[in-house]
């Protein structure tokens, strides 16, 4: 057999190797903004987060230091909203995955060939964007406060105990949280889904895959780009708000998260260094949790 | 869905196929049988509706009307995952998130056969690419990945493997070399092929059984050697290989000879080798049997002779010298003359006489339309 002789080409990558001046120049404005509204402020952060109370005892004046004591005490006193933060991020990521999935399926697969129903269901994915994100959670206040039909109903049809909120509970925070973020799990996974080669999905039926199994072993992994895309867009903003569990929104003083502790603390307590201190545990955190979930994902070589 | 291998390929019958698009029909009343073992092309232009009857073979479609049956089973509304078939992808289809040897072990894996990449390394074995095994379909070169996707569908031991036109992508060379592993592959495995394309030497070099397909129908099957030798459709006659077409009035049909009368000069062809043998029919003769000569011979009446003609077009392709001869009132003729040393000696503008053995001339059941020229 011949095949031998055929098998020995390899692949060549060619990298460029001629620097551009113009590479630079159009670099500078990212660099240079980058640096003085990113690195500036994070600077500026961890030294805030490290400072001690001023001697003077005045409130909300602190002295330069190295206070590492400020992280133990943000630990020990924001602890529980520490934790709820990931625990609510973690469940409305999962939540709008769930939701997001067949819907982008929906508009980058079955609506393929139909682009006027494609480009009516993207509209929808978009359109909440057309009004303010502040304004549609008041919207969902409005709908689960006591007074509203459906809390009523819900009572009325002792679905809901009568002396039970909608309102201000972890089901409101989590159920907000997960629609605000909808739209930016079902994009990157639509654009994925766009993409996919149906060829590749009869190539896994006529390779004796049932449906459920081809969608296992080969849409979903083929996917992935756009679900790990989708996940870090929802599940890093969710850790950091402070809208949807915020006591004037749909949460209560027990739902509150980390971005709700950072407010009170930096504007109304006026204690910059723990403040400080949280969010700069906020963001290592995210950091880990997410080159971690990267990495475990496996999708280095697909991104 | 059994998880065993069937020992040998099945036989594959398709029962009155007929496929509607929104608009046109893909396929028309379609009724063909392949016995087990054979290697079968499904051959014609693109558009002919070859594709379409493979990927309702796969269940890839479904059919409006019509069954088919796999190995005396009526597969019809079986799921492509429950087919004992396979196929060879036209774009070869490797899952790119898998390495070449999870590839090849998807199928197994599937049907929960035991040791699936013991057996996968060997079907890799077979089409020398083992050592590439880890590699992703990516790193591959396109004869690469084309034999990847052979081995994955080969491993399963299919009743029945579906080709689509699986060597299209690979240079000339590549193919030529592809086509006698194919074949030799089919030959030991003894599984039933079916190969559509759309490349009549490849159907007729690989094929036990070449069906010529046209506008969603078969105009003709049969041996390669027999398609060549009588075509009986000026499509035919025009889509595999070439062919001179006269049309005529039937003026003479005796027992053994219906002869023409195509612009006053006699044109004979065997009764057995004529589809009509009266009205006004159209008979052909292929290239390489006809010979020119630069006076008018003087031939026996087991000859056809038309002339003189000018010739107007001389190709050089290496084996053979090809001739493009004007002969008023006949349209312009095709001659084929092996280069064996002695070719004739002419010039471009030579006046010709065209000679060809009367056994040599095939009677066509339909005249030819405009569309079968521009085909040619």
């Amino acid at each position: 057999m011949a095949f031998v002789a055929l098998g020995q080409g390899s692949s060549k990558t060619v990298e460029p190797t001629r620097s551009s001046r113009v590479a630079f120049v159009l670099l500078a404005p990212g660099v240079i903004y980058l640096g003085l509204f990113f690195l500036t402020p994070l600077f500026s952060l961890i030294i805030t987060s490290l400072k001690t109370a001023s001697m003077t005892g005045e409130i909300g004046m602190y002295d330069y230091g190295l206070e590492f004591g400020n992280y133990a005490y943000a630990v020990s006193q924001y602890g529980p909203q520490i934790l709820r933060s990931f625990v609510y991020a973690i469940i409305a990521t999962v939540m709008a995955l769930l939701i997001s999935y067949p819907i982008a399926y929906f508009i980058g697969v079955k609506a393929r060939n139909k682009p006027v129903l494609q480009a009516l269901l993207l509209t929808l994915v978009i359109a909440p964007f057309f009004i303010s994100f502040l304004l549609r959670t008041l919207a969902w206040k409005q709908i689960f406060s006591n007074e509203s039909p459906v809390t009523q109903v819900l009572q009325a049809l002792t679905l809901l105990p009568a002396d039970q909120n909608i309102i201000g509970t972890d089901f409101a925070v989590i159920f907000g949280l997960t629609y605000n973020f909808i739209p930016f799990m079902t994009l990157p996974i639509y654009t994925s889904l766009e993409r996919l080669d149906l060829r590749l999905v009869e190539a896994g039926s006529d390779l004796y895959a049932s449906p459920a199994k081809t969608f296992w072993r080969i849409t979903l992994p083929l996917s992935m780009p756009g679900v790990i895309s989708g996940t870090l867009l929802t599940f890093i903003p969710i850790s950091g708000d402070y809208v949807s569990a915020s006591r004037d929104f749909l949460g209560d003083s027990d739902t509150s998260m980390l971005g709700n502790v950072v407010e009170a603390t930096y504007l109304r307590m006026q204690d910059y260094p723990t403040a400080s201190a949280l969010s700069v545990m906020l963001m290592a955190a995210i950091v880990i949790i997410v080159s971690t979930y990267v990495r475990r994902a496996g999708t280095e070589d697909l991104l | 869905m059994s998880g065993e291998f069937v020992a040998r390929g099945q036989d594959l019958e398709l029962v009155g196929i007929r496929k509607e698009f929104p608009g046109f029909t893909a396929i028309d009343d379609l009724d063909l049988k392949i016995p087990a073992g054979e290697f079968f092309a499904l051959l014609g232009p693109s558009g002919c509706g070859k594709t379409t009857t493979l990927r309702i073979v796969a269940g890839l479609e479904e059919p409006t009307v019509g069954k088919v049956l796999i190995g005396g089973k009526d597969v019809t509304d079986s799921k492509p995952n429950e087919r004992p078939v396979n196929t060879v992808f036209q774009s070869y289809a490797l899952f790119p998130h898998m390495t070449v040897l999870e590839n090849v072990a998807f199928g197994l894996r599937q049907r929960k056969i035991s040791d699936p990449l013991v057996k996968a390394n060997e079907a890799l074995d077979m089409v020398e690419l083992s050592h590439l095994a880890a590699r992703k379909p990516q790193q591959l070169s396109g004869g690469q990945q084309q034999r990847v996707a052979l081995a994955r569908a080969l491993v399963n031991r299919p009743a029945l493997l579906l080709l689509d036109e699986p060597l299209g992508a690979l240079d000339l060379k590549l193919r030529r070399q592809m086509q006698v592993e194919l074949k030799a592959i089919q030959m030991e495995v003894g599984l039933t092929f079916l190969h559509v394309t759309h490349d009549q030497e490849e159907a007729m070099d690989m094929a036990d059984t070449v069906a010529v397909m046209n506008l969603g129908k078969i105009e003709q099957m049969g041996a390669p050697e027999a398609l060549y030798d009588r075509p009986k459709t000026a499509f035919v006659a025009r889509f595999l290989g070439q062919s001179n077409i006269f049309v005529g009035e039937v003026v003479e049909a005796t027992d053994s000879v219906v002869a023409i009368s195509c612009n006053g000069q006699r044109i004979a062809t065997p009764k057995a080798r004529a589809e009509k043998h009266s009205g006004k029919i159209a008979v052909g003769v292929r290239p390489e049997k006809v010979t020119f000569h630069e006076g008018k011979p003087d031939l026996g009446s087991d000859h056809n002779l038309v002339g003189p003609g000018e010739i107007i077009d001389i190709r050089f392709t290496g084996v053979s010298n090809q001739y493009l001869i004007d002969v008023p009132g006949f349209g312009d003729f095709t001659v084929f003359a092996q280069n064996v040393g002695k070719s004739p000696v002419v010039e471009l503008g030579a006046k010709v006489w065209i000679s060809w053995k009367v056994e040599h001339g095939f009677g066509l059941s339909d005249l030819p339309s405009k569309a079968d020229n521009d085909e040619a």
